[in-house]
């Protein structure tokens, strides 16, 4: 069975918890608060006002650039403040609130009706769609779909791979997503694959979900250019980078972008996105969210309107009882939450609740040279060195160690027997030395 | 003897030979350097702290040798007594600079800011910093994880155990700017050392509402204004709900100081006020 | 702590079973066999060195620890056991109670905690210690006691190596040394040393328990291996055989125990062969032309020094490397 060439980690994957919920809408609450920043790249600008009404789906603030994407209302009612709110990690990002009247939508939204699989619009269209329906990437990245999308001149894509791997433990958004809209998201996929012109779809799904493989194989069979591969379970095999190396044997070379190998990778849940949005012309204002935990009473996979404060949903699963750290995301990537009031957004793939007697590390030692990390570095770098040399702040030599390729993906800290916080030190190596890289590059130009 | 006379003539020999080798590679690879640039490093402090900024004081020393104009040249550490015999020395005019002291712009100790959370990452500020907002309500003050303390080459930094905040040694501190730079909340300032140590700043870098800050903070500077208003001096601006005092324009006479509703104005080194003031002063800042 | 306050750390937020003290845990399972063995072949008088040399050992850390470091206690992690299970396995058996203090003293004081603890010694704290005392106590270190089942009270490489110099064939050596018994532990030799078959059952176990990786035992043995078969199949008159360089001495104890030392081995798999085979090469340079009967301390030490080296030039492979010619 495939999978990545060197490095990665094996941690239990925790997924009993919520992988046989299904799919269930979440109440619209009675306040949204939704950010105009949900993506990478240059915020939204807002297009509301202080006591405008607004529709489910209509344009609340456009892109602020090519690499930016619009954002849509979640819910219809009347917007009550456009100023800077709270986001998870409690810093105040510029933000629409909108408290809730009925649930009106925005007309040209196909509601119900049977499954579309006639793609009928050409290339251009489907793009400038994706654009325009706010489309980003739903693993966590959340980089703008239709710049992904748009293959720069001189490079040729050869594959589309979807991202079904999930290999965050804990979260099972996609899985779920797989077993009840596999449909949908294997339309989807083809809509983006004639969108970067390719006739070869590729979709990776690790070993530790086996009805989903079956599931997609059995509906795959319909299409002929659609392969399920099947992975050998491995952390991060859902890291971009690693997921080519596993379905295509190719690696995209150091400081290069997956197109330089011919790959352009989307996410299940982005797949399903597309589906809805060129489809149905439905904006991207509702996402599939776990919301799991070892000690949660009924951990769920929520379809949850963005804006949503993750409150209302740990609530609904059974509350903040013994909890000690919230998690936005899976336990290797996902960030920590200090406001839980803070809205769902479109990068929200999970709600992790952790319990008071996991929530702390332990106490770190020192290096005792075992090179675990090195064994683990599925970028093949030197962890415990970056992360002397970024203590010892010589971001000369951390480039010269190629600190600009880490992914983040946490291996190193996961597997360091002394506790040792690697990935905090290079994490913050990795952003000096990227903004020298780019001051150079600004300044040559 | 003989053996005597071959390990003289071998050990002799081969001595000289390497005392030749040294000399030519001496010759041949002879670096012609201004020896004024030894002598003037051997005036500067040799901490190279890079204070000054540059990468040492050996860099510094070159820098003064070479460019015909210093006085945008400063060593914080040697002061105005090390630039003016450097100076002397290379025959240019002296740059001037009044002494300056580091100053820590936050008392959101544990009792004034309470903490709403726990940070439990690497232990330090940039770390911390780059990840949320902080440990308590206010976004903007001190982390307290240290980062200044270990950058201070002078030991003029360390952090209180009981208020959590750094607290600056002004003996020892040389004005270097390290810990300006390492402060990731730009909370650290650099402020005219006046005599006797006397200081007068806003302890606080709140930006936020009024409101917002106060809740945050019992301390905090909210922007109300009183202070800008007594001022005589016109030294107090308030700009984004956030109060500063021009230390080139203040004239010491604590009169915001007793305005500040909130303490958030801070002086250091005066004589105790006379003692009604003092008790107004000081159960003013406990009911608070 | 406060079951309200949310605790904030950045990503992972979990981690994996590892730790120090547990896979320390493992490598003194993985020697409890040998320690078996050698209670076996040399009574209680085994235990006793051990138990001694690991309690030394373990005092000393904490001492230096606490006194002179001013430090947290970090006898907890088990290296301080672990160096003194391996100190004790390269005595032998009879050796006076204070010397194997001295050793403990030289292995973690002098070893270990002059460069600041547990990850900065560059050199193996039992070896430093081990070589210490052959060449302070040289009698003391190489008198044996008769193990159960053991012919004579000198190694076989001590004794093959004065044969082979009075000019004795390799034949007659061979004649009086039982390469079966000798890997099962009926030798003459330092406590951990004598029993290859137990030593391998533990090298298995640290493989299991992912402590180790096989790079550096394998690579290490096969170098003597390959070295030895060379010199034997040139002139089997002259030297003696592959099996008999495997079993004897501390070649397994060295090779699995002592080489993979983490803090005194290289970071990466390439550097690890490297660092092996350096072992291999310089051990079978000492027993077959250098004055002493065994070369491993020695060779271990030697290529110790070369890691920093070795870590300096020898690099992971790395994803996404853009390859000559490619």
């Amino acid at each position: 069975m495939k999978t990545f060439p060197i490095g990665g980690i094996h941690p239990s994957d925790c997924k009993e918890y919520s992988k046989s919920a299904a799919i269930e809408t979440f109440p619209t609450p009675a306040t949204v608060t939704i950010p105009l920043s949900q993506h990478i790249g240059a915020p939204a600008v807002a297009c509301v006002a202080k006591g405008d009404r607004v529709l489910v789906g209509q344009v609340i603030a456009n892109a602020g650039g090519f690499v930016s994407s619009p954002i849509h209302s979640s819910v219809s009612g009347t917007v009550v403040a456009v100023e800077p709110k709270a986001d998870a990690q409690g810093n105040k990002k510029p933000s629409v609130t909108i408290a809730v009247e009925g649930d009106e939508w925005v007309d040209t939204i196909v509601r119900g009706g049977a499954l579309k699989k006639n793609i009928n619009l050409s290339k251009e269209e489907i793009v400038s769609k994706i654009s325009q329906m706010g489309i980003v990437g739903m693993g966590g990245a959340t980089f703008p779909t239709h710049v992904k999308l748009s293959i720069p001149a001189g490079k040729k894509a050869e594959c589309l791979i979807i991202n079904a791997v999930e290999c965050e433990p804990y979260l099972t958004a996609d899985y779920r997503v797989m077993l009840e809209q596999g449909e949908k998201l294997i339309v989807g996929a083809r809509i983006l694959a004639k969108a970067i012109g390719v006739d070869k779809i590729y979709i990776g799904i690790e070993n530790n979900k086996p009805d989903a493989i079956s599931h997609l194989q059995q509906l795959a069979s319909a299409y002929v250019e659609v392969e399920i591969i099947p992975l050998k379970m491995r952390y991060p095999q859902g890291g971009e980078k690693q997921l080519i190396a596993a379905v295509t044997g190719r690696e995209v070379p150091s400081g290069g972008l997956p197109i330089d190998v011919g790959a352009v990778v989307q996410n299940v849940g982005t797949a399903l996105a597309v589906y809805e949005a060129v489809m149905l012309n439905k904006p991207l204002f509702e996402r599939v969210v776990t919301v799991t935990g070892s000690q949660l009473a009924s951990p769920k996979n929520l379809l949850v309107r963005i804006g949503t404060p993750m409150s209302a949903l740990i609530d609904y699963c059974g509350g903040m009882e013994g909890v000690g750290k919230v998690i936005a995301g899976g336990p290797m990537m996902g960030r920590a939450v200090s406001n839980v009031d803070a809205p769902v957004t479109k990068g929200t793939s999970g709600v992790l609740l952790m319990p008071t007697e996991e929530s702390l590390r332990n106490v770190e030692g020192s290096c005792i040279r075992c090179a675990k990390c090195v064994e683990a570095c599925p970028m093949g770098l030197e962890p415990y060195l970056l992360n002397r040399l970024t203590q010892l702040g010589d971001f000369e030599q951390l480039e010269h160690h190629y600190i600009a390729d880490c992914i983040e993906c946490g291996c190193c800290t996961f597997s360091c027997p002394s506790y040792l916080p690697l990935l905090d030190w290079v994490r913050i190596g990795k952003a000096e030395v990227m903004k020298r890289i780019r001051e150079r590059a600004a300044a040559k130009k | 003897m003989e053996s005597l006379v071959t390990t003289v003539l071998i050990v002799g020999g081969l001595g000289a030979l390497l005392a030749l080798l040294l000399f030519l590679v001496a010759k041949k690879f002879y670096v012609e350097e201004d020896p004024r640039i030894d002598e003037v490093e051997k005036m500067l402090p040799g901490a190279n702290c890079g204070g000054c900024g540059f990468a040492g004081c050996r860099a510094m020393s070159e820098a003064l040798v070479s460019k015909d104009d210093i006085s945008a040249l400063f060593c914080p550490v040697g002061g105005d007594e090390c630039m003016k015999k450097v100076a002397g020395y290379l025959g240019k005019a002296a740059p001037e600079k009044e002494p300056m002291v580091a100053v820590v712009r936050c008392a959101g100790s544990c009792d004034n800011r309470p903490r709403n959370n726990r940070f439990d990452g690497a232990k330090s500020c940039l770390v911390a910093s780059s990840l949320y907002a902080g440990e308590t309500g206010c976004p903007f003050g001190c982390i307290g994880l240290g980062d200044c303390a270990v950058k201070c080459e002078f030991g003029a930094l360390s952090i209180n155990p009981v208020t959590g905040l750094p607290e600056v040694d002004d003996e020892k501190c040389t004005a270097c700017g390290a810990c300006v730079k390492a402060c990731p909340k730009g909370i650290i300032e650099l402020r005219k050392k006046a005599k006797r140590g006397l200081k007068i700043y806003v302890s606080c870098v709140n930006k936020d509402k009024g409101a917002v800050a106060r809740k945050a903070c019992k301390v905090a500077c909210i922007g109300c204004g009183k202070c800008a208003k007594v001022c005589p001096h016109d030294a107090i601006v308030v700009e984004n709900n956030l109060a500063y005092i021009d230390y080139s324009k203040c004239k010491m006479c604590r009169k915001c100081v007793v305005e500040c509703p909130t303490g958030a104005i801070v002086e250091c080194g005066f004589p105790p006020r006379k003692v009604a003031e003092n008790d107004a002063n000081s159960s003013n800042k406990v009911a608070e | 702590m406060d079951s309200q306050k949310l605790v904030i750390s950045p990503a992972p937020h979990v981690h994996g079973s590892n730790d120090t003290r547990r896979m320390m845990g493992d490598v003194l399972i993985a020697l409890l066999p040998a320690l078996l063995v050698s209670v076996l072949a040399y009574g209680l008088q085994a235990l006793v060195v051990t138990a001694f040399s690991v309690a030394c050992c373990v005092l000393v850390e904490w001492f230096i620890q606490k006194f002179m470091l001013k430090g947290a206690s970090t006898i907890g992690d088990l290296s301080a056991m672990v160096t003194g299970v391996l100190l004790a396995f390269n005595l032998p058996a009879n050796i006076h109670l204070g010397l194997v203090a001295i050793g403990a003293v030289v292995a973690i004081g002098i070893g270990k905690m002059t460069f600041g603890g547990l990850g900065k010694n560059p050199f193996n704290p039992a070896l430093v210690a081990r070589v210490f005392m052959l060449v302070a106590f040289p009698v003391a270190m190489t008198t044996f006691p008769e193990a159960a089942g053991a012919v004579t009270g000198a190694t076989p490489l001590a004794m093959a190596k004065e044969a082979l110099k009075a000019g004795v064939p390799v034949g007659e050596v061979m004649e009086s040394v039982d390469l079966v018994a000798m890997s099962l532990g009926m030798k003459s030799g330092s406590m951990g040393e004598i029993s290859v078959v137990a030593l391998l059952i533990g090298f298995v176990w640290l493989l299991c328990r992912r402590v180790i990786s096989w790079h550096i035992p394998v690579c290490v043995l096969g170098t003597m291996a390959l070295i030895s078969s060379v010199a034997w199949l040139a002139s089997p008159e002259e030297f003696m055989s592959p099996i008999f360089h495997l079993c004897s001495g501390g070649a397994v104890l060295g090779a699995v125990y002592m080489a993979t030392d983490y803090v005194s081995s290289p970071m990466t798999k390439k550097g690890m062969v490297i660092y092996a085979v350096g072992i291999g090469v310089i051990t079978m340079l000492i027993r077959i032309w250098g004055a002493y009967p065994e070369g491993m301390s020695f060779a271990i030490l030697i290529m110790n020094s070369v890691v920093p080296l070795i870590d300096k030039y020898v690099r992971p492979r790395r994803f996404g490397a853009v390859r000559n010619g490619k």
